[in-house]
């Protein structure tokens, strides 16, 4: 379904190695840094090439357009208007007049250039120190002219990761459910979209209910789960072919997947009697293991970056707490103390958070705590919301929230919501349809 | 293994009790919104159906347990009953939980209080063969309310002919 994207990636000029511009990604959004995405210039005979192709009148605007809307929403830096911008695009991308982009008040400065040649679509960029008046980076593209989103999504993290030392998370998607319908009746379907709302499209037609889907971190697989023939099942879908199977041969109901690291495994649980274990399975000789054996209720699973550890949610000590184990079952530890139920355990990218849902006194809270379970922190708090994900870069937790219905039962809705890392920046994703259960995937390309 | 069910469903009814009996005391006070709800468990009718003359097709639950009251397990003992004089019948045992829970703990509260049902049927002598559990966690709810009495509604278990 998506094409692979052709880029040819060659770096023009080598970056400096101490640039002046530093953006300190842990103060949140106190100070966005304010810089200029000046439009990516077009000539007259290339504009018309591309108007003709994709049915946009001026491609170099609207790629700008979306490294403008990127960096804005991640909360870091502030674009300026670019009614106040002195100079031309085409001219700025030779040699900015620096005085003229310091009197705006931009640190920094985008400026490119789009060329049609050979029915592709060639982009360069760069980057400028408008204080130390220095170019920063820049780099050039080559691709198909469909991919031209991705080009700037790709542009934005090469921003972000040259301004704030860490890998961007422009360059990816979101799958998640689809909702609409009345609250008793809903119909669900797998939707995915880019992760700017972009894209979006429906992968399931909505005659069975789906639920939890999660993005293998190493390919564009996707785990499940569906109640196909009213059976409740964790299923593997292929993005690109559309492929889907069942997840083991279980006798009864597989939930609360998701994928190992290397995305070799699906990790879940199984419910029978009345008790929920946590299970893998090898996707490659299905192999499948029980990794955890209690009378409790076991799930949520959750594996570390690096596959050795599994955090997990479970009620064993009465209510829903959580815990880390070691990749066997061994050492089960408890993690979470705090008042208040705690559940959907996600390990952060980076390894060393782990994200959750809190239900305390009628609320439900975002938060992220260390491994061990200490330096626990709130993020937000609200009538009802869970399911965080990671954006791969650690930065970014993406999750649903649902309102609260009037005296009649009406005015139900489910929305995707982002906030970053540090309780700043909190923002609503917009989607076509009512949403749920988002799972960001790993960056594209690299 | 049919004792030890035995044995372990007394034990689920001497838990309840105590539930009760601590809950009526304390609750006499707020009884719920038209007498509808005993502690949080629902006891009107407003949702229930019925699968014969007098027997209720669904049993509720209190919020986070699959502890079976004893209007409950009188339910199901009815179920029992009518089970039996219609050896053809299987069912499907269907559990709900409210929307106030993640949904992946809901999916395994839901299938958890539908087996409080089934061995509570076992018991009462209907084989396994002829249930089937199914969980719809907090995806099914029978009122879309954001209320107390609402969320009582929704956490049960619904016996349901399979044929």
């Amino acid at each position: 379904m998506t094409k692979k994207i052709l880029i040819l990636l060659f770096i023009l000029i080598p970056i400096k190695a101490n640039a002046l511009i530093e953006v300190d990604i842990t103060r949140g959004n106190l100070n966005p840094l304010p810089l200029a995405v000046s439009p990516l210039s077009i000539d007259e005979e290339s504009r018309k090439g591309f108007e003709k192709k994709l049915k946009k009148e001026n491609i170099g605007s609207e790629i700008s357009n979306i490294v403008e809307n990127n960096l804005r929403t991640s909360g870091l830096f502030n674009p300026l208007d670019k009614k106040a911008f002195l100079q031309a695009p085409d001219i700025a991308n030779l040699k900015p007049r620096f005085e003229d982009w310091n009197l705006i008040k931009a640190q920094a400065l985008i400026t490119g250039k789009v060329n049609y040649v050979d029915d592709k679509l060639r982009v360069e960029f760069r980057l400028w120190d408008v204080l130390a008046a220095k170019e920063m980076m820049a780099l050039a593209f080559t691709t198909v002219p469909n991919n031209w989103r991705r080009v700037g999504h790709i542009i934005s993290d090469k921003v972000y990761e040259r301004l704030t030392g860490e890998k961007g998370y422009f360059d990816t998607r979101i799958i998640y459910v689809s909702e609409e319908g009345p609250k008793t009746q809903r119909i669900k379907k797998l939707a995915i979209m880019d992760q700017d709302g972009a894209n979006n499209k429906f992968l399931t037609l909505g005659n069975e209910l789906v639920l939890t889907p999660r993005f293998n971190p190493a390919s564009q697989m996707v785990t499940y789960l569906s109640y196909f023939k009213n059976m409740p099942r964790v299923y593997l879908l292929d993005i690109e072919t559309g492929t889907q199977e069942v997840v083991g041969d279980f006798p009864g109901m597989t939930f609360a997947p998701r994928f190992s690291p290397d995305g070799k495994k699906i990790i879940m649980s199984f419910a029978k009697d009345g008790k929920s274990d946590i299970y893998t399975m090898d996707l490659e000789n299905r192999i499948v293991e029980k990794i955890t054996n209690h009378p409790s209720i076991d799930t949520s699973p959750s594996y570390s970056p690096d596959g050795k550890y599994i955090t997990f949610n479970s009620d064993r000590s009465g209510y829903q707490q959580i815990y880390v184990m070691k990749n066997d079952g061994s050492d089960v530890k408890r993690i979470s103390f705090g008042k208040g139920l705690y559940g959907t355990p996600v390990w952060s990218p980076r390894g060393d958070l782990i994200a959750f849902t809190k239900l305390h006194k009628g609320k439900f809270y975002i938060g992220v705590m260390r491994t061990d379970g200490s330096g626990e922190r709130l993020l937000t708090e609200n009538y009802y919301q869970e399911a965080p994900s990671w954006s791969p870069n650690g930065r970014v937790l993406i999750f649903y929230r649902e309102t609260k219905t009037n005296s009649k039962g009406e005015g139900f809705s489910a929305k995707l919501w982002s906030i970053d890392l540090t309780g700043y920046n909190e923002r609503q994703i917009k989607t076509p349809t009512d949403a749920s259960d988002p799972s960001w995937s790993s960056l594209l390309s690299n | 293994m049919r004792l030890s069910k035995i044995f372990k469903n007394t034990l689920l009814v001497l838990a309840a009790c105590l539930v009760l009996s601590a809950c009526a005391t304390k609750k006499e006070v707020a009884t719920d919104i038209q007498g509808q709800m005993q502690g949080d468990v629902y006891t009107g009718t407003d949702t229930v159906e019925y699968l014969a003359d007098g027997v209720p097709d669904r049993v509720f639950f209190a919020t986070n347990e699959s502890i079976l009251t004893t209007a409950s397990r009188e339910t199901l003992r009815a179920q029992a009953a009518w089970l039996r004089k219609n050896p053809n019948i299987n069912v499907v045992l269907e559990g709900h939980a409210d929307e106030r829970g993640t949904r992946e703990y809901n999916l395994a509260l839901g299938e958890r209080r539908a087996n409080a049902a089934k061995d509570y049927l076992m018991t009462y002598g209907i084989s396994s063969d002829r249930i089937t559990v199914l969980s719809y966690g907090k995806e099914r709810p029978v009122d879309s309310g954001s209320n107390p009495l609402a969320w009582s509604k929704n956490r049960r278990s619904v016996t349901v002919k399979a044929n």
